[in-house]
């Protein structure tokens, strides 16, 4: 999906603390802006974003308008076994995004 | 005195004191629309003893990490780092973050776990205008440990862009 990025080590000893970057496009419409004739734009966010690591949920963000748009998000998990780590991000209308890495621990 | 009528109907006297008040409610909406919807200092304090509830809060092991002068209030790098080991029995359980100044209190809330290793998260914010933030770390234990700094923003998020 050309809409989401993520950076994830393909490879990771077992056991090493690995950083992992996520970004996706997103106006994080806040809600309080007006439009060119002075309407509000509504709002319009992603209001949690989480990550899962083998099924298991490792990290969650419950994110405000106070976030810039195209959300960028990093954070550190460790490296614990090969598989799969799926990002999702959702938006107040409940739709979400995902974005699956991999990763092989040696 | 003889009134002149416009072409539209309306009298000279009509169409001066109709120009005169459109841009006076203009900016009197403009000023009673900002300070309902601004987050302040108060509001702030409330949210982050939501956040807190009754347990006390210390300040320290957090690290607030926010560019001391911000060019640019649409998209500003922000980094909290706890000190912790992050084991099963000694961990941050959630990190939350808050800003003075912005429409509203509440920036982001990161929960954390043992598996993350590290406990380090950083983001993208808005800033409306110069303010002070505020980092808040909860520990497995339940005790809360804050940190905060001051920013000064020269252009501001939420007016332009």
């Amino acid at each position: 999906m050309a809409r989401a990025l993520s950076n994830v080590p393909a490879n990771a000893k077992r056991g090493k603390v690995i950083e992992i970057k996520t970004l996706t496009r997103h106006p994080m419409e806040t809600g309080y802006r007006r439009g060119a004739s002075g309407e509000e734009i509504p709002r319009d966010i992603i209001s949690r974003f989480t990550c899962t690591y083998n099924g298991a949920e490792i990290f969650r963000a419950d994110l405000y308008p106070a976030i810039a748009a195209n959300p960028f998000i990093s954070f550190f998990t460790v490296a614990t076994e090969s598989g799969e780590l799926v990002f999702a991000w959702t938006d107040d209308h409940g739709k979400t995004q995902t974005e699956t890495a991999k990763i092989t621990v040696l | 005195m003889d009134h002149q009528s416009s072409p539209g109907g309306a009298t000279r006297r009509e169409l001066i004191s109709a120009a005169a008040l459109v841009p006076g409610a203009q900016l009197l909406s403009v000023l009673m629309a900002s300070p309902a919807r601004a987050s302040t200092p108060d509001g702030m304090e409330a949210s982050i003893r939501e956040f807190v509830g009754e347990a006390s809060m210390r300040e320290g092991r957090v690290k607030l990490e926010v560019p001391p002068l911000v060019d640019n209030g649409n998209s500003v790098t922000l980094t909290v780092s706890v000190e912790s080991p992050m084991t099963e029995a000694d961990h941050v359980t959630r990190i939350a973050v808050f800003n003075e100044k912005n429409p509203q209190p509440n920036v982001a809330v990161f929960h954390l776990g043992p598996r993350n290793g590290k406990a380090q998260v950083q983001t993208r914010i808005r800033l409306a205008t110069s303010q002070k933030l505020v980092a808040i770390a909860r520990m497995s234990d339940g005790s809360f440990w804050s940190a905060s700094v001051d920013t000064i923003v020269t252009l501001a998020a939420c007016l332009e862009g």
